[in-house]
């Protein structure tokens, strides 16, 4: 159920994107990049994203899920390490709290990929979105 | 023939409801109004907290609840008793209040009452630990309650909520001499991920603790006066 909330959420931003761009190619994949520490189920997100991309603007999109570890930086020890998730998030050389997170939080969509005739222009289109 | 255009994106996933949370919380300050979201799963205490914790404040703060179920207006009635202004949303299949939800509740609260006249608006988020905590509703402070019947572990079994929390109430403690669990041992499994949290173990039925609760709600409130700059709180 959460992940069909997230699902929506990611359809209705890239909605939201594509509205900006006029005429613009079916999008043949969409990248995800999905921390371990973010609460998403990338399967169970890959599922929703088949079930619910019918009759939108991404209905023959593919789905590819980049999956980034959960890693934090213990700053009495000056190194980083991977918690145990849902067994210990401290230190475990010194046992000091996971303060600092590093990788592992993202929920963000990274690129499109767009389908195009062979006619459209050589060069393609970098565009970086300020967030 | 096709080929690929590549267009980097770079938008968090939750982007659209973070914008909707910003503009949410613009309008709370511009009412002078300190928003919290109280999170918790289903069952620990969240309504009953209110209710304490409206009758206590009833006279020295004027007070607003947004309440979000998925379905029914159960605990929107409990609280209504109170005589204070409940805004009920039913998510229907959502498992959680989202930024847009809580703007649809303050539009219906400016149309029925005088929002510029409120010090505190409580969200009662639907219960459940995992997905709340991932939709920010334009809340000044976040508030989430563990009862102890839950057990030691669910802090590290549900981490995000536990490490978003601004405050951290432990709840049931009358119940403490009938369960094997240790609120010590809550407190440092909540440590390993936050350590800037207040804890606060506190029983709604019998009013232990409650007195810290609402301590640290004073202070994390705006003054009454609007027109002073509110005390920047910093979200863990």
């Amino acid at each position: 159920m959460h992940e069909t909330d997230m699902t929506k959420a990611l359809i209705l931003t890239i909605e939201d994107w594509l509205a900006d761009q006029p005429d613009h190619p079916p999008v043949k994949t969409v990248y995800l990049t999905v921390g371990e520490f973010a609460g998403v189920e990338p399967a169970s997100l890959q599922f929703a994203f088949q079930v619910q991309r019918q009759n939108t603007c991404v209905s023959t999109a593919a789905l590819v899920i980049e999956n980034i570890p959960l890693v934090a930086f213990c700053h009495p020890c000056q190194r980083e390490y991977r918690p145990q998730i849902g067994q210990q998030y401290s230190c475990p050389t010194c046992n000091s709290p996971m303060e600092e997170i590093r990788s592992g939080r993202e929920l963000k969509i990274d690129r499109l990929e767009f389908m195009t005739e062979s006619a459209a222009p050589a060069s393609p289109s970098k565009q970086t979105v300020e967030v | 023939m096709h080929q690929t255009v590549d267009t980097a994106l770079g938008i968090n996933l939750l982007h659209a409801n973070q914008h909707i949370a910003e503009d949410n919380r613009d309008r709370f300050n511009q009412w002078g109004v300190t928003c919290f979201n109280l999170m918790s799963s289903p069952g620990a205490g969240k309504t009953q907290l209110l209710e304490q914790t409206l009758a206590a404040l009833n006279a020295e703060r004027k007070m607003a609840v947004i309440e979000g179920d998925m379905t029914t207006q159960l605990d929107a009635d409990r609280l209504r008793r109170t005589g204070i202004p409940v805004i009920a949303i039913n998510t229907g299949r959502a498992c959680h209040l989202d930024a847009k939800m809580v703007a649809g509740g303050m539009i219906q609260l400016e149309q029925e009452h005088q929002p510029d006249d409120l010090d505190l608006i409580f969200v009662e988020n639907v219960g459940n630990l995992v997905c709340p905590a991932e939709f920010e509703v334009g809340e000044h402070a976040k508030v989430a309650l563990l009862s102890l019947t839950e057990g030691e572990d669910k802090p590290l079994k549900y981490p995000i909520m536990f490490r978003e929390a601004d405050c951290l109430l432990i709840t049931k403690t009358d119940l403490a001499p009938y369960l094997d669990v240790s609120i010590d041992t809550i407190i440092e499994n909540v440590r390993q991920i936050n350590t800037k949290a207040t804890i606060i173990p506190l029983s709604a039925k019998t009013g232990e603790g409650v007195a810290d609760w609402l301590q640290w709600l004073r202070a994390a409130a705006k003054p009454s006066q609007p027109t002073t700059a509110p005390p920047s709180l910093s979200v863990v």
